[in-house]
């Protein structure tokens, strides 16, 4: 699903430049659920970035859905994200002036998709995660955990090959995170790829593979323990 | 995109933009709003002076001059300075023959007199004139018609009179046409009645006109002329002409060409030259203040629009991280600045709009109107919000390159 060949990325800072990554190759295949481990300042959020089509990569290979990226533009990237990609944020970012089911509606209108045909979808992933009695309700009104909630619903609305959560559970209590990460794992049953990026050990170790990552290059990159769905 | 504007998703997305914003909204939509609210009442304000100009001077010929003869300043071919001149009926035909351009020539002859109508009376200007005066100085006839050639040549003891007169001697709601009134113990028959307001001679009071021959038999006046009034063809210019009038008159009467004194004269022309030229002056001052005004208004919104960017540059990173185009975002943004300015535009229009209205009811009526029906072009309101759409989109483009040229993941990242 995702395969990455001696991904380098570098940011210029004044005259120098910052090389956060150097040369990483990963594989991600359909239906894994990765955790991308590090402290901040390894390279995970610049990662992620990339392979989120955020930004783009120096040098190296990447594959997404066996598609080759490269000279990607923004509308091609606009369009291969909505296409491919769900993205969960640690700070939730959903519209504050929207109703939960409006934010969930909102992939779906860059996709095109009719009004009422956009209501009856989102709908039904705002049921998936349990918040069909808070669809009109502003983000304001929302508990922390229900906002993720929303932005979970919001990745999914599209079908997407991959979600990327990038520290989903950063901004959340132990009880709350527990219930997002049970979500996740729920979707991930379901055949989901999900690819998760968090610098906290007991959320890593829910997922199924742990992927480490220190000053832009994997030091590690193993299966967890835990017991596999079938 | 053809559906685009007509999707209600694009105008929710405009609508809950403006409602998060609406103290922002309003200060701007107040700012582009007043422009084009300057704009339509200066501009009808213009029209306004305009129209009450025309009111006043407009039923005369723009390019006539006054000449009467006055007395000698200075001595000549020995006669003495302060000789008394007095204009003649073959001055007349020297000057037909003599001046080029001339449109028309019209001699007048002119006293106070009382005039009676059983009971009421009042003095007024008498005329003796021609029918040509009609070209010259056109009347608003409200009733009968003014002299006219068999009146000259039969010298006939008809009149026409001035609204104001009708007022001053017949009851209301007599009709005047056909009665006599008395002018020195003669009567004569009305035959015409016209509008006042207009600017003459006379005074206040009110002109009466009889037939020039019929004048200058009653009032024995032989072959003399009170003043003439000289109208040139558009093409001519009426400056030169006075001075070539005045220097051939000097010549018939053996008065010293250098003798400014000898002939007075007024150039209607020339003075209404001038006061169009401020009327335009003031137009194109309209103009320019309007639309400094709406630019800078439209400025405002730009700014604002910009500072809004700013605010939402999160919002914007999240929609195209969730697969928004650039155009989309581009466009919903220009959209956004076109819809502000039109609906200020249209405010604007009407409050504009009722301010004339407001103008025109208060001190736009009367014959002492400051202001004649204050108007203004339906033409020039379209182009001036036509040019309010443009002005509109082309502002609306900056804030919407700022939207799209910040990357998404700098949008997004965590502050």
């Amino acid at each position: 699903m995702i395969k990455i060949e001696k991904l380098h990325k570098s940011y210029p800072i004044g005259k120098d430049s910052l090389h956060v990554l150097k040369g990483l190759d990963l594989h991600i295949k359909e239906g894994e659920f990765v955790s991308i481990m590090g402290s901040s300042g390894s390279g995970k959020s610049t990662l992620l970035n990339i392979v989120g089509l955020l930004d783009n990569h120096d040098s190296g290979k990447y594959y997404l859905n066996g598609q080759l990226i490269e000279n990607l533009d923004e509308k091609k990237a606009a369009i291969l994200r909505n296409k491919f990609l769900g993205f969960v944020f640690q700070s939730f970012n959903l519209i504050a002036y929207k109703t939960a089911v409006e934010n969930v509606a909102l992939p779906l209108y860059y996709q095109g998709m009719g009004r009422k045909e956009r209501q009856i979808v989102a709908m039904q992933y705002l049921e998936k995660v349990g918040l069909t009695d808070w669809a009109n309700h502003l983000p304001s009104e929302l508990s922390g955990g229900q906002k993720q909630r929303v932005a979970i619903a919001r990745a999914l609305v599209t079908k997407p090959k991959v979600v990327l959560a990038d520290e989903p559970t950063g901004a959340l209590d132990s009880t709350t995170s527990e219930s997002v990460m049970e979500l996740l794992k729920e979707i991930n049953r379901e055949g989901m790829t999900v690819f998760v990026i968090t610098h906290e050990e007991d959320i890593a170790e829910q997922t199924n593979r742990i992927v480490r990552l220190k000053d832009g290059i994997i030091i590690s990159d193993e299966k967890t323990a835990q017991k596999i769905n079938i | 995109m053809s559906n685009f504007l007509f999707d209600k998703d694009t105008w929710q997305e405009i609508y809950s933009s403006i409602r998060k914003n609406k103290t922002r909204t309003g200060i701007t939509i107040i700012g582009v709003m007043w422009g084009i609210f300057l704009l339509v009442v200066l501009l009808g304000a213009a029209k306004g002076v305009e129209n009450n100009f025309n009111k006043l001077f407009g039923n005369f010929a723009t390019n006539s001059v006054f000449v009467w003869a006055q007395q000698t300043s200075k001595p000549f071919k020995g006669f003495q300075e302060g000789k008394r001149l007095i204009l003649k009926m073959s001055d007349l035909d020297n000057i037909k023959s003599e001046i080029k351009g001339l449109e028309f020539v019209v001699p007048r002859h002119q006293r106070q007199s009382m005039a009676i109508n059983n009971f009421k009376s009042g003095t007024f200007g008498v005329f003796g004139d021609y029918p040509e005066l009609d070209n010259v100085q056109k009347k608003d006839l409200v009733y009968g018609r003014f002299i006219n050639d068999n009146d000259i040549k039969e010298k006939k003891k008809v009149c026409v009179i001035e609204e104001e007169i009708y007022k001053q001697l017949f009851d209301k709601d007599v009709y005047p046409i056909g009665t006599y009134i008395k002018i020195n113990d003669i009567n004569y028959n009305v035959v015409g009645m016209y509008k006042d307001g207009q600017v003459g001679s006379g005074g206040p009071q009110g002109n009466i006109h009889i037939p020039f021959t019929t004048f200058q038999q009653v009032y024995n006046t032989g072959n003399t002329i009170g003043w003439m009034m000289i109208t040139g063809k558009p093409e001519f210019d009426i400056k030169q002409m006075e001075a070539d009038v005045k220097l051939l008159l000097k010549n018939l009467h053996k008065v010293h060409p250098k003798d400014e004194r000898a002939f007075g004269s007024f150039n209607l022309g020339e003075r209404i030259a001038q006061v169009t030229g401020f009327l335009t002056g003031m137009q194109f001052l309209t103009w320019f203040v309007g639309i400094a005004t709406l630019i800078a208004g439209v400025f405002a919104i730009g700014n604002i629009l910009l500072i809004t960017v700013k605010e939402r540059t999160k919002e914007i990173g999240i929609r195209r991280a969730l697969g928004a185009k650039p155009w989309e975002i581009k466009r919903q943004i220009i959209l956004e600045s076109v819809f502000l300015t039109s609906i200020a535009g249209a405010l604007g229009i009407i409050f504009g709009g009722l301010v004339l209205m407001l103008i025109d009811a208060t001190i736009g009526k009367g014959p002492d109107a400051a202001l004649t029906n204050p108007t203004v072009d339906i033409p020039v309101v379209l182009i001036a919000a036509v040019t309010l759409v443009i002005l509109g989109t082309l502002i609306g483009m900056i804030p919407a390159q700022t939207a799209v040229s910040i990357r998404p993941i700098e949008a997004l990242r965590e502050e």
